[in-house]
């Protein structure tokens, strides 16, 4: 796992702007003029963020005649999905501990007050 | 009660956002968040203890935190608490040893729901590009860091020596 690979996922994913573009593509390929309809922009705003996405191995884009539909790249986004859930694993069982601690603490005397 | 576990997610360009819920009050949740004894019990990712755990829970007081993991290998941290107001908000600073340009700003708030505690901390680091160094850091330095704990856990999963 490359963990620069995931520093440029995780900024690509920490726009609003972008997150909605990835999942308008999760339901197909769409071109930059199908994409700015929704979003209120410039063809050139939402290009910019294409381009950041592209970069991430988010997306990529095609030649199709005179269209370049973007379409998404899940690979990178299961990488840094697995990253996360992977510290997630790791300080859920610390919460657990604390689980199994607080049942202690409200079951015996009032240890906290 | 069947615990929805920890959710950890990217919230914005400087910010991770972890939430949990907890079958108890807050009064005891943020007990077990600031009192010694008790988070020697429980604090701390897969494989790593608390050594060292001292805490003055005061606006402007110090904790640090000393922990050991994997083949004695020690992670240090700490910082100041900003705002204590028990037990519903806890505001605190984070830095780890040797790595002063990260510090995070961690806000903790505990609310309470019929007899369950739902925490949210938001941990906001300076900027975007300090976010991103202080999660790739670790794993280049291979210790000493926060995400180490990680880089044990996964070398761990796959069997490899340490």
């Amino acid at each position: 796992m490359s963990t620069d690979l995931l520093d440029v996922t995780f900024a690509a994913l920490a726009d609003p702007t972008r997150r909605a573009i990835l999942a308008r593509l999760a339901q197909g390929e769409a071109t930059v003029t199908e994409l700015a309809t929704p979003f209120a922009m410039s063809q050139p705003g939402v290009s910019k963020h294409l381009r950041v996405l592209e970069h991430a191995g988010l997306i990529s884009r095609r030649r199709d005649a005179q269209r370049r539909p973007c379409r998404l790249e899940a690979a990178p986004l299961k990488d840094a999905m697995d990253w996360l859930a992977a510290y997630r694993d790791s300080w859920e069982e610390s919460y657990q501990r604390l689980d199994a601690l607080l049942g202690e603490l409200q079951a015996g005397p009032d240890e906290t007050s | 009660m069947i615990s929805p576990g920890l959710s950890v997610t990217i919230a914005s360009d400087t910010d991770l956002l972890l939430t949990r819920t907890f079958a108890a009050s807050r009064r005891t949740v943020f007990a077990a968040f600031t009192r010694p004894e008790l988070l020697r019990r429980w604090h701390g990712a897969r494989g790593w203890n608390l050594v060292v755990c001292d805490v003055d829970l005061r606006p402007g007081g110090a904790w640090r935190f000393v922990s050991r993991g994997p083949g004695d290998a020690e992670l240090g941290h700490g910082g100041l608490y900003v705002e204590v107001d028990t037990p519903g908000r806890l505001v605190q600073t984070e830095v780890y040893d040797g790595w002063d340009a990260g510090e995070a700003l961690i806000t903790t708030v505990f609310d309470e729901r019929e007899g369950q505690t739902l925490m949210t901390a938001t941990v906001r680091y300076p900027s975007r590009e300090i976010r991103d160094s202080v999660l790739r850091t670790p794993m280049k330095r291979g210790a000493g860091e926060a995400y180490d704990r990680l880089d044990a856990v996964l070398h761990a999963m796959k069997g490899e020596p340490r």
